[in-house]
């Protein structure tokens, strides 16, 4: 933890610092990213749930490959698309761990398309923070399962033709179906009243983890200035006036226990 | 324990559980499903860790994650599903986490079939996965040493924070033998200094195979090269029948290894001084006993059930100093006894010469009776 000097600002008077389940470490994200924003929501809900020792994250391949280097507690790194199977052993060995994992589109909607499924499908007791930013990012720029239609990607450079490229996948609908979801939202990261509906979200899906409730996903609408090629605040314009109307926010499966959930 | 009946898959699965298995992840494949089938009854009931998982992919991943914790834990397949295992395979390498895989082989390359062959030889000793690394893989020729060696996996995996895979065959992973199980080993968690287990009252720990530096993974590289060195120089293990006075020697393992024992035994009953060699770890391999060998017998036979893998290994150690002849049977065919014997009888009653390569000598006489 990060204190402020005190001889600058009195701890009575310090409102903002670094989460105690974060290392003292820069990210690698771009500038105008939102990876830094979930990292950090993440961050401080195991910091106020008070689970940072009990907790072993699981990075996946894409931007956050270096996930790892950021949050203070055990990590492993999974092979693309892995991660909630990664996730599946270290918790049934580990029961009474809290055991999540941080993956992409490229990652949890493609090529980890099976693993994510059937983790859902087995109601595994673990918590996903899925980031969807349309994109592939850390390969330059590519088509993601959930590129939406028309967008241009280096790899659809006329836009993606619905015709020969499909559809964007709606992950959180697919998987809110599952009857081993306990809890799966939609939510986004594109402006302050957004960001904290994000947190408060993250959190039931910890908790709905802590109390046994079954499978939990959280799917943040997130920005790629770079890829996209825009500035970061078009970005965030970008994804309210673009991604939303395509990926509706929203609560998707919460079951009656999750529902009853105060904390 | 007593000797009972049992059959060699459910025997190398409850040897696993006496071992001290505490997670098990795999997916239905013939012929090892009653590795899977014995585990799904007798893991929940010890209250340990049994997940079907959903293919191959997602079992070794979830191997990967269980094994990352420190506890003891292994999956099995069969060829085409280890195939799709590589990819977990060599991530498990790459981050140095201990773990035990049975490989019950069947004739391929493909589909294939499900009868018993040992095509996945170069898979299991050179790699099979993308990068520098080793496995150590153990041979078994009974269904006894189907148990004792999965016993010893574990601990091999442990020691040198290895993969180990069991490496063997449809017939035995089918056949039922007398054999005598170990005692239940208590499940002892034990304190690793590298397992991911949640950061209580100690240092974060990370486990990955990323060393984005070439340095670093050039230092990963050494440091594993350095330690399979240690593997070789500690582990090699072999079984020699008939070899003190012997002028040939046949060299077979797994199930061709003990058939071509039955052979060995008829030849030694019609006064020919034949031996055998049985690698019981294919990798580490038994370079050195066999090229102490090469410098006192007249000729080699290898006998495998692939079209000749386990023979370029011989090949090495023997660097010419003999003939080696070699005879296969792929596809999912056991050889016969009488076979093996016939190999041996010609081996011994004409002049040998060394060659480059012996398998062209076998296909011939193999295309003039196998159409």
């Amino acid at each position: 933890m990060v204190t402020v000097d005190a001889e600058i600002v009195k701890p009575e008077n310090q409102v903002y610092c670094r989460p105690r389940s974060f290392t003292d470490f820069s990210t690698h994200y771009c500038p105008g990213c939102t990876h830094g924003v979930a990292h950090r929501l993440i961050a401080e809900v195991l910091d106020e749930m008070g689970v940072q020792e009990k907790t072993i994250g699981v990075a996946p391949v894409g931007c956050s490959v270096f996930a790892y280097n950021y949050f203070d507690v055990d990590f492993v790194e999974a092979a693309h698309g892995r991660a909630p199977a990664m996730a599946t052993g270290i918790k049934r060995v580990l029961p009474d761990r809290v055991v999540f994992t941080y993956q992409g589109d490229g990652d949890l909607a493609s090529i980890g398309m099976s693993e994510i499924m059937h983790a859902a499908g087995r109601g595994e007791n673990i918590t996903v923070i899925f980031i969807n930013n349309a994109i592939y990012g850390m390969t330059g720029g590519q088509m993601a399962p959930t590129t939406l239609p028309g967008q241009k990607t280096t790899s659809s450079p006329l836009g993606r033709d619905v015709e020969l490229q499909g559809y964007p996948l709606r992950m959180s609908e697919m998987i809110a179906k599952m009857d081993g979801a306990g809890y799966v939202v939609r939510r986004s990261l594109h402006d302050p009243a957004n960001i904290r509906k994000a947190k408060k979200a993250i959190r039931t899906a910890f908790e709905t983890q802590v109390r046994g409730l079954g499978f939990s996903m959280v799917e943040l609408l997130s920005t790629c200035p770079t890829n996209w090629g825009i500035s970061p605040v078009e970005a965030l314009k970008w994804v309210e006036q673009n991604m939303v109307p395509v990926f509706p926010l929203g609560d998707f499966k919460v079951s009656s226990a999750v529902g009853d959930l105060r904390f | 324990m007593a000797r009972q009946l049992i059959k060699g898959n459910e025997a190398m699965a409850e040897a696993a559980v006496r071992a001290g298995l505490e997670a098990y992840f795999g997916y239905p494949i013939t012929p090892q499903s009653e590795i899977l089938e014995h585990l799904s009854r007798r893991l929940p009931e010890l209250g340990r860790a049994f997940v079907q998982a959903e293919s191959e992919v997602a079992a070794i991943n979830m191997v990967y994650g269980a094994a990352c914790t420190g506890a003891r834990v292994m999956s099995s397949s069969s060829s085409p599903g280890v195939s799709l295992m590589m990819e977990g395979i060599s991530y498990i390498a790459g981050t140095e986490v201990p773990c035990v895989l049975i490989n019950v082989m069947r004739g391929g390359p493909g589909l294939g079939n499900i009868a018993p062959a040992q095509g996945d030889y170069f898979q299991a000793v050179y790699g099979g996965g993308h990068g520098d690394y080793k496995v150590i893989a153990l041979a078994p020729s009974t269904v006894q040493e189907a148990i004792d060696l999965t016993v010893l996996a574990f601990d091999l995996a442990e020691k040198y924070r290895s993969i180990v895979m069991i490496l063997a065959d449809g017939s035995l992973g089918q056949m039922m033998e007398p054999a005598e199980l170990p005692e239940l080993r208590p499940v002892v968690r034990k304190d690793w200094d590298w397992a991911v287990t949640g950061a209580i009252g100690r240092p974060r720990r990370i486990l990955s195979s990323i060393y984005l530096e070439p340095h670093d993974e050039e230092v990963t590289n050494l440091r594993l090269l350095q330690r399979w060195f240690e593997i070789e120089q500690n582990e090699v293990r072999y079984k020699e029948y008939y070899l003190e006075d012997a002028e040939f020697v046949v060299v077979g393992f797994g199930t061709a290894g003990r058939v071509a024992l039955s052979a060995v035994r008829e030849a030694r009953q019609m006064g020919l001084k034949v031996g055998l060699l049985r690698p019981v770890t294919v990798s580490p391999f038994p370079f050195a006993v066999l090229e102490q060998l090469s410098r006192r017998v007249q000729g080699f036979l290898v006998v495998e059930m692939n079209t000749g893998q386990m023979l370029n290994d011989v090949l090495l150690a023997v660097k010419g100093r003999a003939p080696v002849e070699f005879y296969g049977r792929p596809g999912g065919i056991v050889p016969f006894a009488d076979d093996i014997l016939t190999e041996i009888q010609r081996m011994v009653s004409s002049p040998l010469h060394v060659v480059s390569d012996p398998r062209k000598a076998w296909l011939e006489r193999m295309l003039t009776v196998v159409r």
